[in-house]
């Protein structure tokens, strides 16, 4: 199968995630479709480690797994905090940077 | 001998110096001290003159250097002295005039607690007195014109905590300084035109002219100009003339040394100084003699309506300097002329402001005359020299001013034509003038019914003129009375009474002195030139005419003063006699338009200030700050949109490098 | 190489704000004395910078030159001519006197909080505005000078935002927002005219290649180094432009008002008679030397803003109802007559411009303390507060009087001989703006006087009766410098025997000569 095929489909989660993102406001759904940018890069790098012949990608794609799995430590820990001291989970409420 | 001069100024400064620095460890013996100074600086004085005398009528000169003042590139003004017989005659009257002066106000400020620091402020005024006519320089001259001013400011305002005192103190300073900016002007002149202001190259003498000769006439019109405008702030001349009656404010001594017999004369002392200048400027000397004859009648005419007997004085010697101004504008006919009159009239009217001074000081200070009359029984001495006085400013022939005056009259109509019959006119109508008034203020003063008896002589309300005075007079005298209350009228103590009495010598004695054998010219001559002017008619017809307008004068006042009571409350007077209570309306001028409209210009300025230059700047944070107001909506703190506006500026970068790629 | 003299009395007094800096916080007293002594040390020095200095030697002396940023050939050069030393020896002799009259003015209000330092901030940030005003006044490398320029600005933000002047009639509140505002005004001010010099000191680079003042004026006199007319005179307006926001010339004047008024009076003091003079100093060692035709080219408008500023200023300060700002207004009117002295281009008028720069400093210092002791009785700034002063106080008032007539110009006073030279030299060569000028001297006598008859005469108003005299601290400061006053006044020909050959060597740099004739030597 033609591995450009993948990119498309990466393109594709990549949109739906970053759409999520843009426009949801529970902190949890938001942090899910970050997660669902993080594969889909994953995914674009698979593939071109598939269409380069080499394993730069696979290696980055790792790195990526690293990072997000560390960043889900973060990230739920501090949604988890925001939802103790707030009872809400929307992002719109932690508007604290706003003067 | 030429060290002398030096020491001559230095002893009156060292005075003042002592005595405003030395503090109430002082106080005890500050009037001793600086009685003292000013006698040690006479004596010098009387040395110098020995000296001069001794030697011949053409080299009566002495210089002394003593160092470089200013000396930048072609700019060079020296600390020099120069002394010849004008300034001599000037050194005698100064510092004779002033040490009799000390001396009257031992007794006369026996009582004021800051006794010290006004012999203080008067040495201060003998010290820049003598620089003025010391100087050999026209910068250095300013120093001491400055000196003067300034030692005036202090002593007009020296009972400062009247506001009246202060307030006529601040327009004496400000009137001068206008006159001041022209001897600026002048002196700046002089130096761009001629790269000197030294008296020396500038006006040159007899046998080798100055530098000026080879000016162009409206150069050294210009220059003359300025110098008379100079003239008049100081010597009170009209336009410049408001700040005299004020002056009055300050204690007597102060009026009858500064403000009648030394500093007024200043300007004379700068016309006849810078003859050179104005024999060359024709038309600048017409308007001296112009200014001369306007205040010589403006002041007799303020004089005539003045019931404040210091101020009808004061507008007497504004009148008497009008003379004198009128003299020197006439060129080497008038300038000796214009000093002896300045000499005699230091001595008389010296001798009227002390005798005021006197009056004042037995009446609990009242200054108003239609609150006196029939003095002359309680003070004896003080009427007689102030009779003395009287008669020879009016020119009583035989005293002092008959001879000073008479001449002036004469070189006025000698200076020929059309010219010479108003100028001559004028002087003869404010001789006539000088007779009223002067004897309307003898009359009202020292004769007629006793006006102060069974009233007090001023409410407790009203601000006492003199109040410090005021105790010394009454404590001085035994009368412990209250200030206010009917007055006692006495003689003032020995200390004032002296030097009324030699200054009444002076008034009779100085003119003819002067005259026998033209000694005052013959002294003069070497310095100012003279040349024998030549009337239209002959010396004697104006001396006959001179005689009938002051018996007119003399006349019109008895029959006004003498015969018919004198009411003690003003009556309301003409529009003239109002308007010349007013001092002819100029203050009222000079209120509305200087004093309203400099406020509203400084008000208007302040407002431009603050809302346009200011609002400029303060428009420019502003329209910054609303900017940034702008801006800063975008960073509304949700995530979100900030994720868009990366979203956005991360397509917006690949766009452009697509696009860049693709072409 | 011999002992850097010049570098020495510039950072003397800055270890000197760092030895005060980290005084404990309960030595306050120690903090004091330790700045007073680093400010006579430094008098010291400067001393013998003058009497070093051979007024007939070269035109730069004591010269130090070191290599600093050699890539963009900025160098660290110092040198001093008889203009710089003058202002030299001026700044040192002013701090000690500002250091003592502001003794107790950063005290501080509650001593609760042991680590609460502002004392020693005070006087550290007062040393070091000295010392970067004193190696201003000795570069002659354009980027160095330019750094401590701009540098200065830093210190006197924090001196005018940080201690205010405590005579507020409207609470402490509106005083600190007051202060405030005018500590920012004053620091973006001078930074947007700092930053055209920036550019404009680039662009020097630019066309000349190095930063060096004496290379560069030598290589524009001999004709080596030629500048397209434009060009010139864009760079001479970027360098006056800056020189012009801090001398302050109309109409770039309005942040001085606001910053002597709010600042304490010794602040006020450095802002008007020190950190200023720089401005006018500027003028003529920069301006002048590196832009001679482009400086010719706008004299006339410098000039009619000069004399603007002459006559607006002291309108607007007979207008002023605050002690502070009226003395502010009325040094707007004093440095219209430096700068008019400056581009008048005679020897007279540039000699007395720097001779009133120094006779400034001294008289608006002796006038502006003694308005701060005043002040500090009553606290109240507003001239109706007070009245009849010279009852209860006479020492106090009489050296206020004389401040007064110092800067109405009094002759025998040392301002009368700067200002009539100033004047002088402008009228030999400008007769009618001269003319028009010397009105000016009207009006300083009616805001003098003005000024001290409602307050110090009349009546004495109730809450000044208990008023004391000055105490011996306070007249150790006036003593000294009214008598420097009168000493000047009698005879400058100190100073202008040390200035006279700089001001001559300046206008060879612009090709002038003076106008008047010339006297022949015989007297």
């Amino acid at each position: 199968m033609n591995p450009v095929n993948y990119l498309y489909l990466a393109a594709l989660l990549f949109t739906i995630g970053a759409t999520g993102v843009l426009v949801r406001r529970n902190a949890i759904v938001v942090f899910m479709c970050i997660e669902l940018m993080l594969n889909a890069c994953n995914l674009a790098l698979v593939a071109f480690s598939r269409m380069h012949g080499n394993l730069d990608g696979q290696i980055i794609a790792f790195f990526t797994m690293v990072v997000a799995a560390a960043e889900v430590v973060v990230g739920l820990a501090i949604i988890v905090s925001l939802f103790r001291s707030r009872h809400s989970a929307s992002v719109d409420d932690a508007s604290l940077m706003k003067l | 001998m030429e060290n002398l001069i030096a020491l001559l100024i230095a002893a009156p400064l060292l005075g003042a110096a002592v005595l405003l620095v030395g503090g109430r460890r002082l106080d005890a013996v500050g009037h001793w001290l600086g009685t003292l100074f000013a006698a040690v600086s006479f004596v010098i004085g009387l040395v110098l003159f020995a000296d001069l005398l001794g030697k011949d009528a053409e080299d009566r000169t002495l210089t002394q250097h003593l160092f470089s003042w200013i000396p930048v590139e072609g700019f060079q003004a020296d600390v020099a002295f120069h002394l010849d017989q004008l300034s001599m005659t000037f050194v005698l009257l100064i510092t004779g005039v002033g040490s009799l002066i000390h001396l009257y106000s031992m007794g006369y400020m026996e009582h004021d607690e800051r006794r010290r620091r006004f012999f203080g402020y008067l040495n201060l005024f003998l010290a820049a007195m003598l620089l003025l006519v010391l100087a050999d320089n026209y910068l250095l001259l300013y120093v001491g014109w400055e000196g003067v001013g300034l030692a005036s400011y202090l002593l007009i305002g020296f009972w400062q905590h009247k506001p009246s005192a202060a307030t006529a103190a601040k327009k004496a300073f400000l009137v001068n300084r206008v006159g001041d900016v022209g001897l600026s002007i002048a002196i700046m002149l002089m130096f761009t035109t001629f790269g000197t202001f030294a008296f020396g190259p500038l006006l040159g003498t007899h046998e080798e002219p100055g530098v000026v000769t080879g000016a162009s006439e409206a150069t050294l019109t210009g220059i003359a100009l300025m110098l008379l405008l100079a003239a008049c702030g100081k010597s009170a001349q009209v336009p410049l003339q408001s700040w005299l009656g004020d002056a009055m404010e300050g204690p007597t001594p102060v009026s009858a040394l500064i403000h009648a017999a030394t500093m007024v004369t200043a300007g004379v002392y700068l016309i006849v100084r810078s003859a050179a200048i104005f024999n060359l400027a024709p038309d600048a000397q017409l308007v001296v003699t112009v200014v001369g004859a306007v205040t010589l009648l403006f002041g007799a005419i303020v004089g005539c309506a003045k019931d404040d007997i210091k101020k009808a004085l004061a507008g007497s010697t504004m009148s008497q300097i009008g003379y004198m101004v009128l003299a020197a504008g006439l060129g080497p006919i008038g300038y000796v002329f214009a000093i002896m009159h300045l000499v005699t009239h230091g001595f008389f009217k010296a001798g009227l402001f002390l005798g005021a001074g006197s009056v004042m000081h037995g009446m609990n200070d009242e200054v108003d005359m239609r609150k006196y009359g029939g003095l002359r029984k309680y003070m004896p001495v003080t009427f007689i020299t102030f009779g003395l006085g009287y008669l020879a400013i009016i020119g009583f022939p035989g005293l002092s001013g008959f001879f000073s005056k008479d001449k002036i009259i004469e070189a006025a109509f000698a200076k020929g034509g059309t010219e010479g019959w108003i100028l001559g006119g004028c002087a003869l109508l404010g001789a006539a003038i000088t007779a009223y008034y002067m004897t309307r203020v003898m009359l009202m003063t020292f004769f007629g019914e006793e006006r102060w008896k069974n009233q007090p002589t001023r409410s407790p309300e009203a601000p006492s003129a003199e109040p410090a005075a005021a105790q010394g007079g009454a404590a001085a005298s035994g009368h412990a009375a209250a200030a206010t209350g009917e007055p006692h009228p006495h003689e003032s103590p020995k200390s004032m009474t002296i030097p009324m009495i030699v200054l009444a010598f002076g008034s009779v004695f100085a003119g003819g002195f002067f005259s026998i054998g033209d000694r005052f010219l013959h002294w003069l001559e070497p310095v100012t030139g003279h040349s024998h002017g030549h009337p239209p008619v002959s010396a004697l017809t104006v001396t006959l005419a001179t005689m009938v307008v002051l018996v007119i004068g003399v006349a019109v006042a008895y029959v006004q003063y003498g015969r018919r009571p004198v009411p003690v409350v003003a009556p309301r007077g003409s529009l003239l006699t109002r308007a010349a209570r007013r001092d002819l309306l100029q203050d009222d001028f000079n209120h509305v338009v200087l004093v309203r409209g400099g406020e509203h210009l400084t008000r208007s300025l302040v407002y431009v200030d603050h809302t346009l230059v200011d609002g400029v700047v303060n428009g420019t944070a502003a329209s910054v700050g609303g900017l940034s107001g702008r801006m800063r909506k975008l960073q509304n703190g949700y995530a979100r949109s900030y994720a868009v506006s990366m979203f956005g500026g991360v397509a917006i970068l690949i766009a452009a490098t697509l696009l860049m790629r693709a072409v | 190489m011999s002992f850097p003299l010049l570098t020495a009395t510039a950072v003397l007094p800055a270890i000197g704000a760092i030895a005060t800096a980290a005084v404990p916080a309960a030595r306050r007293d120690a903090a004091k004395v330790l700045a007073l002594l680093f400010s006579l040390a430094t008098l010291v020095l400067a001393i013998v910078v003058l009497v070093r200095f051979d007024p007939d030697g070269d035109r730069y002396q004591l010269t130090e030159s070191r290599s600093w940023i050699a890539e963009f050939g900025v160098r660290y050069e110092l040198g001093v001519d008889g203009i710089a030393v003058a202002l030299i020896a001026l700044t040192a002799l002013l701090i000690p006197f500002i250091i003592l009259a502001g003794w107790h003015d950063a005290d501080p209000l509650e001593t609760g909080n042991k680590r609460w330092r502002p004392t020693q901030g005070f006087f550290a940030l007062i040393l070091a505005v000295e010392a970067m005003v004193i190696i201003s006044f000795e570069a002659t490398d354009v980027f160095l000078f330019y750094i401590f320029f701009e540098a200065m600005l830093i210190p006197m933000y924090f001196l005018i935002g940080g201690f205010g002047d405590r005579a507020h009639q409207h609470g402490e509140e509106t005083a600190a927002t007051q202060r405030s505002y005018a500590a920012v005004k004053f620091l973006l001010y001078n930074l947007a005219g700092g930053l055209i010099m920036l550019a404009a000191v680039i662009g020097l680079y630019v066309v000349a290649g190095n930063f060096s003042l004496t290379e560069i004026a030598e290589a524009r006199a001999n004709g080596s180094l030629d500048m397209a007319t434009n060009t010139e005179r864009w760079l001479f307006l970027g360098f006056f432009l800056a020189f012009a926001v801090k001398a302050p010339l109309w109409p770039l004047h309005t942040w001085l008002p606001n910053a002597m008024g709010e600042a304490t009076t010794p602040v006020a003091v450095l802002i008007t008679a020190v950190v200023d003079k720089v401005g006018t100093f500027a003028m003529l060692r920069f301006c002048l030397q590196l832009f001679p035709e482009a400086s010719k080219w706008a004299t006339p408008a410098i000039l009619v803003l000069a004399l603007i500023s002459i006559i607006y200023g002291a309108l607007l300060a007979v207008g002023q109802r605050d002690i502070k700002r009226l003395v502010a207004y009325a040094s707007i009117s004093h440095f219209g007559f430096i700068i008019m002295g400056i581009f008048a281009m005679t020897s007279q008028g540039q000699s007395g411009a720097t001779l009133y720069m120094v006779n400034h400093g001294i008289s608006t210092a002796a006038l502006m303390l003694v308005a701060g002791f005043l002040i500090s009785r009553r606290g109240s700034r507003l001239i109706a507060d007070y009245g009849g002063v010279q009852k209860v106080a006479p020492v106090l008032a009489g050296t206020f009087l004389i401040g007064g007539l110092a800067t109405l110009s009094l002759p025998g006073l040392a301002p009368f001989v700067s200002e009539f030279l100033v004047l002088a030299g402008t009228f030999s060569r400008y007769p009618v703006i001269g003319i028009i000028a010397t009105f000016g001297i009207v009006l300083a006598a009616l805001y003098t006087l003005v000024l001290y008859q409602r307050t110090m005469t009349g009546p004495v108003k109730p809450e000044v009766a208990a008023m004391p005299d000055l105490r011996a601290r306070e007249l150790l400061v006036v003593a000294p410098l009214i008598a420097v006053l009168i000493f000047l006044g009698v005879y400058p020909k100190p100073v202008t025997d040390i200035v006279d050959p700089a001001v001559k060597q300046t206008l060879s740099d612009v090709h002038e000569k003076d106008p008047q004739p010339e006297v022949e030597a015989a007297k």
